[in-house]
């Protein structure tokens, strides 16, 4: 218990991970696939920015920061949350947000094609 | 020289950029699209060109983008091994340009701008891919090649809506599971820098979380790459694609990815790692061996023509994987050499069938009859393109086999032997097959009425034969210079400790 409670960040983006890959493989509607796919991306970026958090660790912003006392200029690092990964997660967010529209706009003109979206009445008429 | 030096950022920013120009241009005049994208691409064939020579002289080149230095900043690397496979990429985009010319205007006649657009936009991503020096760098690459890949796809007719759609799915998939890993090593390590993580990591051998990276960036990599249990998406999405779209994606995505897979196994992670550490040779080597003959037999099966050739893809990124996973220089070389005379060879076959798609609108085998009397040029071309898949030497197909199979002989694979040997085999049943339906059409075996029908000559036009005669004639001199390219290029790639 103690185990689950002390990475429960881990937990969570694992479970939220596997409703998205479930999603993604298991549903016969190609919109719910989409969501899917978001569900595990989003999965992924909750993971980055949970790695990046500290408990009690401030903003990482240098107040003062052009001063010209060197003292107080010093940063310590363990005072600051790292801002690394979420840099990185505004990057990724950018690319699932890309994704996400270009599959919705191949779903788009699947239906326009087959006048469906489930997987299952399309391969039909594949066939 | 200063030009000289900004010729590595060059590749990338000159692709980049035209793609907006085009989509600018092509507003006015939808004829502009073509010699924009032209030259773009000719000026990153130049300073490929320019990038490899230098290598050659004067080893590895570090490039700072914005100045800022490498764990921190994103850098491009270019040692010889990708500035082996920069070169393939812009010549192998290069000349598939020039084919697209004719067989665009026929097949998308409305959707010319979208077409040049996304085709220079994914020459960027893969180079991008291949260049840079930062893991996180090269996700966000491989998002920009895979999302232009599936628009690409997607402008082809009938079916290839859906096979789009499915490769969307899996490729999300495969870049997710690679950002996973990547996050898994930073955690360990707090870098993304690749040289930065290879002098971090040999330190955090026994730690399970950088285990757990591997697996996971290897499997993005194989969903990438359609190694064999995910090669789900490919055979569909290749050959539904427009002929001009699938002549770029076929014999570029899959090489890339293979690539990034050996610079992640020798240039992150080490060696000693993976083969003595955690000994996965044993498992990866059998996998190959299984997607080769999977590959070969589902090829058979097959009455389409592009159909077969994705098939024929699956075994190939088998040889790849396999002949990287050996364990011993001997196969690294020979898949490292497989990366350039894969993209020909697979490059030269899909021209010839897209050719004959722009010739007879038809890619079924049916359509090969008297193929040899109708178009000449093209088979020819076809006949040494299956050739170099086969095997047969002088072509560059021959030798990378023979890299492969010493390899394989050295750390004793004998599977891995048999599925190579079984799989030329079945290349050259293959291939024969259609050489006869080509020469003396589909008749029944009765023997009389063997007088073909009077069929006149028509040739694809010179904008088609042009690139597809000189890929033909590549993958004669790749073969002649094989001693040259391995010994220039490919030995000084090799990791240390292999």
């Amino acid at each position: 218990m103690e185990y689950i409670l002390a990475k429960y960040n881990y937990w969570i983006y694992i479970l939220l991970m596997m409703i998205g890959l479930y999603a993604m493989i298991a549903k016969n509607n190609l919109v719910k696939k989409v969501i899917g796919m978001s569900i595990f991306q989003t999965a992924i970026i909750v993971f980055y920015v949970s790695i990046g958090a500290k408990r009690g660790a401030s903003i990482p912003i240098i107040a003062h920061g052009h001063g010209h006392d060197v003292i107080a200029t010093a940063v310590s690092a363990a005072e600051y949350a790292n801002p690394l990964p979420h840099v990185l997660m505004l990057t990724a967010i950018v690319v699932s947000v890309g994704t996400l529209g270009v599959a919705l706009a191949v779903c788009l003109a699947i239906y326009r094609r087959y006048n469906s979206l489930e997987e299952d009445e399309i391969l039909e008429q594949l066939r | 020289m200063i030009a000289s030096e900004q010729a590595v950022a060059l590749m990338v920013v000159l692709p980049l950029l035209s793609a907006l120009v085009i989509n600018m241009a092509g507003w006015f005049d939808r004829r502009l699209c073509f010699p924009i994208a032209l030259f773009a691409l000719l000026g990153s064939c130049c300073s490929a060109f320019i990038t490899v020579s230098r290598v050659i002289k004067s080893g590895v080149i570090h490039y700072r983008l914005g100045g800022w230095a490498p764990p921190m900043g994103i850098e491009y690397v270019v040692d010889h091994l990708n500035a082996l496979v920069l070169v393939i990429i812009f010549v192998v985009s290069l000349l598939a340009l020039l084919f697209s010319y004719k067989s665009i205007q026929v097949e998308l006649p409305e959707k010319i701008l979208q077409f040049y657009t996304l085709y220079l936009l994914l020459v960027a991503g893969l180079a991008g891919m291949t260049i840079t020096g930062d893991a996180f760098n090269l996700y966000v690459l491989m998002e920009i090649s895979a999302l232009t890949s599936y628009a690409l796809i997607a402008l082809g007719d009938k079916r290839a809506l859906v096979a789009s759609f499915n490769y969307i799915i899996l490729g999300t998939i495969g870049a997710s599971l690679y950002l996973l890993g990547v996050g898994h090593l930073y955690i360990m390590t707090g870098s993304l820098n690749m040289a930065d993580l290879q002098t971090i990591l040999p330190a955090l051998l026994d730690a399970r979380a950088i285990a757990v990276a591997f697996v996971l960036v290897m499997g993005g990599v194989w969903v990438k790459m359609a190694f064999f249990p995910m090669h789900g998406w490919l055979p569909n999405a290749y050959s539904y694609a427009p002929s001009s779209t699938s002549c770029l994606v076929a014999p570029l995505m899959t090489k890339v990815s293979v690539y990034i897979m050996i610079r992640m196994m020798f240039s992150v992670f080490n060696p000693n790692y993976i083969f003595v550490y955690l000994d996965w040779g044993r498992l990866v080597v059998p996998l190959a061996t299984v997607a080769i003959i999977f590959g070969s037999i589902s090829a058979l099966a097959q009455k389409d023509l592009r159909k077969m050739l994705t098939y024929i893809i699956v075994a190939e990124v088998g040889y790849m994987v396999g002949g990287a996973w050996l364990a011993n220089v001997t196969g690294l070389t020979g898949a490292i050499y497989h990366i350039l005379a894969d993209a020909m060879m697979t490059l030269c076959l899909f021209m010839v069938v897209g050719a004959i798609i722009y010739k007879l609108k038809d890619s079924s085998m049916d359509s090969m009859e008297f193929i040899f009397r109708r178009m000449p040029v093209t088979s020819v071309v076809f006949v040494i393109g299956a050739f170099a898949m086969i095997g047969i030497p002088p072509t560059c197909g021959f030798f990378s086999k023979w890299y492969l199979i010493s390899g394989a002989i050295e750390t004793s694979q004998w599977h891995y032997i048999f599925a190579l040997l079984f799989s030329s085999l079945v290349n050259a049943f293959v291939f024969f097959r259609l050489f006869e339906i080509g020469f003396f059409g589909k008749k029944p075996a009765d023997g009389h009425d063997h007088h073909a029908p009077e069929i006149a000559v028509s040739e694809a036009p010179v904008t088609m034969l042009v690139p597809m005669v000189l890929t033909a004639l590549s993958l004669i001199a790749i073969g002649i210079y094989t001693n040259e390219i391995v010994t220039v290029l490919i030995t000084k790639t090799l990791p240390v400790g292999l």
